[in-house]
């Protein structure tokens, strides 16, 4: 039905801006990654040093793990939070639903700084978390761990990623039959049952989808630590962040650039080969 | 296991007064029918009349709005769905799509604890009666429709219900496929000696397979009855109507004599406006007909002819205005004026409505 | 009263997800009482109501010029995003060549990876094309990152549409070129200015991208980043009510166009 010249007048131009504007750029930053710095410059000299240095400087391994602990940390807050919320509103909510669901979605329009910038405001020694608490003469002090840590940043980012976890969620458990759930009552399993043996595995597809999304984005993130993360909240983004910046080194930027790239072409292949697997369609 | 017309059946399900709304909408209006055990029951009725709503209260998808449902001496309503021994095979087969077909139908057996060993050969057993051995280990998106409502019987009887449902689980297949699972179904039904109780639109499938049909017009039940029963002597003009076809005369009885206008005979019944029942295959054509006892006559002319292999259905507009249905067995094409007769005894007198 | 018999209503779950809708909401409500009080940011409780902070901001012309920033930006992003992403979308759904897996896992790879990647990346291809940053820099680095969501949008309006109506279309008469703007792009209405709206959202709120490709002209998200590191004022506070505001009248207006598609 579609002639040569309209497929071809379609698909031209975005397979050149793919190519031009993400190819290219990855391409660069791959070279980059090999090439080194010498009196703040940068000299084309090919070489493994920046990703030796990766491996063998223990700081960065350090701040990798820190940074995958907290990424597993939002991740699995987030589903905790995400799925029993979703579940509630698919099965149980009845016609409150499609309000219900609207209000998840407003947050998810409200600015990420701004989002990031009140729980800085909440948590901190002078905010209002701390004020609540004195004021209801729980403590007698500001307590400090609450911002400037990883606990704050996990905080920050579960609460920015639990609507990105719930909408996948909320999709998969909205199609599946209700037809099943009473097929399934009708066989004799009570609700516990149904739950495990026929809605959880049917909406693993979602889960994984949102799991995923929240993982690698939490990984990547730069901004929270610098919001309420402080020193010991530092994550491998910050550190390519400032590898561009005053660190001036962009060839090891570009290297650990490279490895946060690669880890999430490798997540994503991983996650498409188990929801071929899980789907049932 | 002969079917149990010597010995007085039992009632197996018993629906008292029940009645549901959904908001404003009254769907089942003080119902009330036992169901016998062992038997082969349809509920029939358009859409919207109700049918599949009772099957669903049964189930326990529904509560009643109000009413009492009792099965076996103990009451049935109180229960939620996965405590009562009552199975179900949905319209569209509802076959969990992440289990193959073995472990749908050992669904059941789990989810109650039965032993490992003992769900392995009942599963083997109930899909060798069911013909799908072959199939155990399919997923159920990979079988034709015929072969999914298989297992979604077998998934249901495993668990040796006392009362199965069925909710129209015909309608998605085609016509021959249809057929050969209604006198699979029915077999089935007698081979294992559970009770059926079984959703439909199609009067023709109802009139097949059921002890006894019991048809529902929005909400109410318009007679329950066996096939023949209900096809010899229906109740209503509705039932009439539904069930087969039908020509309806309208007039009134006086004395003994009902006159439809145009066309008088004797009958007994009480005086008043009444309404007759008049099967197409009752009226012959007069040249054709043997000797009946209390002929009427009439002459009319054929306005159409179908014909239907077997019979021809002929719209007759007799000389002093009725249109009439009549079926006669093939004969060729057929013109212009004809007598007709039929025997007054055919005619049954039914009631308008409710 | 007879037993439910279908879904027990657990009030368990009910408390559960009435607590993660209370922590969902949370900063948001103490951000927006916050900006009305007259004692900043912190303690509690919030006393001495004041528009103050409000009537800064609006004398305060930075943040008006960023807004402005973001509002080209934003507009140039939707333009290119919604061009590049229905062809795209067009492509995936109506053609087949060799790498067209590729090709589509390229398209929303952006959507997933951590913002800094896209942004470092185009940076270093900016520099090597020699190009300065500016609001330029910072609209291809949207229109990159954003070109997956257009894509998303439409690909599913165009699977939702009646393909019989594009070949009714071509049998009557209509040309190719003809069938798209009368059939196929009225059909995809809704999904583009869902995607319109996103997009545009999208964009106001870059960060992690915009910050490594930001030059001189500050976007707001930029600008309001800038005053974070400096310090925290309830000027903050208001402007991000104020954001709020547009964005949930964003949402009602979105709601009431699909609303009145769905009933035609």
């Amino acid at each position: 039905m579609y002639s040569k010249t309209y497929k071809l007048f379609v698909s031209l131009p975005p397979i050149l801006w793919v190519a031009l504007f993400l190819l290219v750029p990855y391409a660069l930053m791959f070279a980059h990654s090999l090439w080194s710095v010498q009196n703040g410059n940068i000299v084309h000299h090919w070489n493994l040093q920046n990703y030796s240095e990766l491996l063998k400087n223990p700081i960065y391994l350090e701040v990798l793990f820190r940074t995958m602990r907290i990424a597993a940390g939002v991740t699995l807050l987030s589903l905790f939070l995400g799925y029993p919320l979703a579940y509630y509103l698919s099965f149980h909510a009845g016609p409150r639903k499609e309000l219900l669901y609207q209000l998840v979605i407003v947050p998810l329009w409200v600015s990420y700084l701004v989002r990031g910038y009140a729980w800085k405001t909440i948590l901190g020694s002078d905010g209002v978390l701390n004020g609540f608490l004195q004021y209801l003469h729980i403590t007698r002090e500001p307590v400090g761990f609450l911002l400037y840590s990883p606990f704050a940043v996990v905080l920050m980012l579960t609460h920015i990623y639990t609507p990105f976890v719930f909408l996948p969620i909320y999709a998969s458990l909205e199609h599946i039959p209700r037809a099943l759930v009473e097929a399934s009552h009708d066989l004799g399993a009570g609700q516990r049952t149904t739950f495990f043996r026929v809605i959880l595995p049917l909406s693993m597809p979602g889960l994984l989808a949102g799991a995923t999304f929240a993982f690698v984005l939490s990984l990547g993130d730069f901004l929270a630590p610098l919001l309420v993360g402080g020193p010991s909240g530092t994550m491998i983004a910050n550190i390519v962040q400032s590898l561009f910046g005053a660190a001036y080194d962009w060839p090891l930027g570009a290297a650990i650039s490279v490895c946060i790239l690669c880890f999430t072409i490798g997540l994503l292949f991983l996650a498409e080969i188990l929801e071929k697997r899980w789907s049932f369609e | 296991m002969t079917s149990a017309s010597t010995s007085p059946a039992s009632s197996l399900l018993a629906v008292n007064s029940v009645s549901k709304r959904f908001g404003e909408k009254e769907v089942l209006k003080t119902l009330s029918l036992d169901i016998l055990s062992g038997e082969f029951l349809t509920l029939l009725g358009e859409s919207g009349s109700g049918k599949t709503t009772l099957l669903r209260l049964v189930a326990g998808f529904e509560q009643p709005t109000s009413g009492e449902i009792w099965m076996s001496g103990a009451r049935l309503d109180t229960l939620p769905p996965y405590r009562r021994r009552v199975n179900t095979v949905f319209q569209h087969y509802a076959l969990f799509p992440h289990l193959n077909v073995r472990e749908n139908v050992a669904y059941g057996l789990r989810a109650n604890g039965a032993p490992k060993s003992e769900i392995a050969s009942r599963v083997a057993d109930t899909l060798m009666m069911v013909r799908m051995e072959e199939f155990a280990d399919a997923k159920p998106m990979r079988l034709s429709g015929g072969q999914q409502q298989r297992v979604a019987l077998a998934r249901a009887l495993i668990n040796r219900p006392e009362l199965l449902l069925l909710d129209e689980p015909l309608s998605a297949l085609d016509a021959n496929l249809r057929k050969e699972m209604q006198r699979e179904l029915k077999s089935l039904q007698r081979e294992v000696g559970i009770t059926f109780l079984f959703v439909t639109h199609d009067q023709e499938e109802a009139m097949a397979l059921s002890d006894r049909i019991a048809l529902l017009r929005d909400g109410a039940l318009e007679q329950v009855a066996t096939p023949r029963e209900i096809y010899a002597h229906p109740a209503t003009a509705y039932c009439a109507q539904f069930i087969g076809q039908t020509n309806l005369l309208r007039g009134s009885i006086s004395s003994g004599i009902a006159d439809m206008g145009s066309l008088t005979f004797s009958c007994t019944g009480p005086s008043g406006p009444a309404v007759f029942s008049l099967r197409p295959e009752s009226i012959l054509l007069a040249a054709n007909a043997p000797q009946i006892s209390g002929p009427v006559r009439f002459r009319g002319a054929i306005r159409r002819q179908i014909y239907t292999g077997a019979s021809e259905l002929l719209e007759v507009q007799s000389n002093l205005g009725l249109l009439l249905r009549v079926r006669v067995p093939a004969c060729g094409p057929l013109s212009g004026e004809h007598e007709f007769v039929f025997s007054a005894s055919d005619a049954i007198c039914v009631k308008e409505s409710l | 009263m007879s037993a439910s018999a279908n879904t027990r209503r657990s009030p368990f779950l009910a408390v559960y997800s009435a607590l993660v809708f209370a922590f969902i909401y949370l900063p948001i409500v103490v951000l927006v009482v916050y900006s009305f009080n007259r004692d900043g940011v912190g303690g509690f409780p919030p006393q001495h109501f004041t528009f103050d902070w409000y009537s800064r901001l609006f004398a305060d012309s930075s943040i008006w010029d960023s807004v402005l920033n973001s509002l080209i930006v934003a507009a140039g992003a939707v333009g290119l995003s919604l061009t590049f992403g229905l062809l795209a979308a067009l492509a995936l759904d109506r053609t087949d060549f060799p790498g067209k897996g590729i090709f589509r896992r390229l398209v929303l790879l952006p959507l997933i990876l951590p913002g800094i990647i896209t942004g470092l990346s185009l940076l270093m291809f900016v520099v090597f094309v020699r190009l300065q940053l500016s609001l330029v820099t910072v609209f291809l680095g949207h229109g990159t990152a954003l070109i997956s969501v257009a894509t998303i949008e439409l690909f599913a309006g165009l699977q939702k549409m009646d393909r019989r109506q594009e070949e009714a279309s071509l049998d009557l008469g209509a040309t190719p070129w003809q069938t798209f703007w009368r059939v196929t792009l009225p059909n995809l209405k809704l999904s583009l200015i869902a995607a319109g709206l996103l997009i545009f959202t999208l964009s106001m709120d870059e960060i992690a991208v915009t910050f490594f490709l930001i030059g001189r002209d500050n976007t707001l998200p930029l600008e309001i980043w800038g005053r974070l590191r400096r310090g925290i004022t309830p000027e903050i506070n208001a402007i991000s009510t104020l954001i709020l505001l547009v964005s949930i009248l964003l949402i009602v207006i979105w709601y009431r166009l699909r609303m009145r598609s769905e009933a035609q």
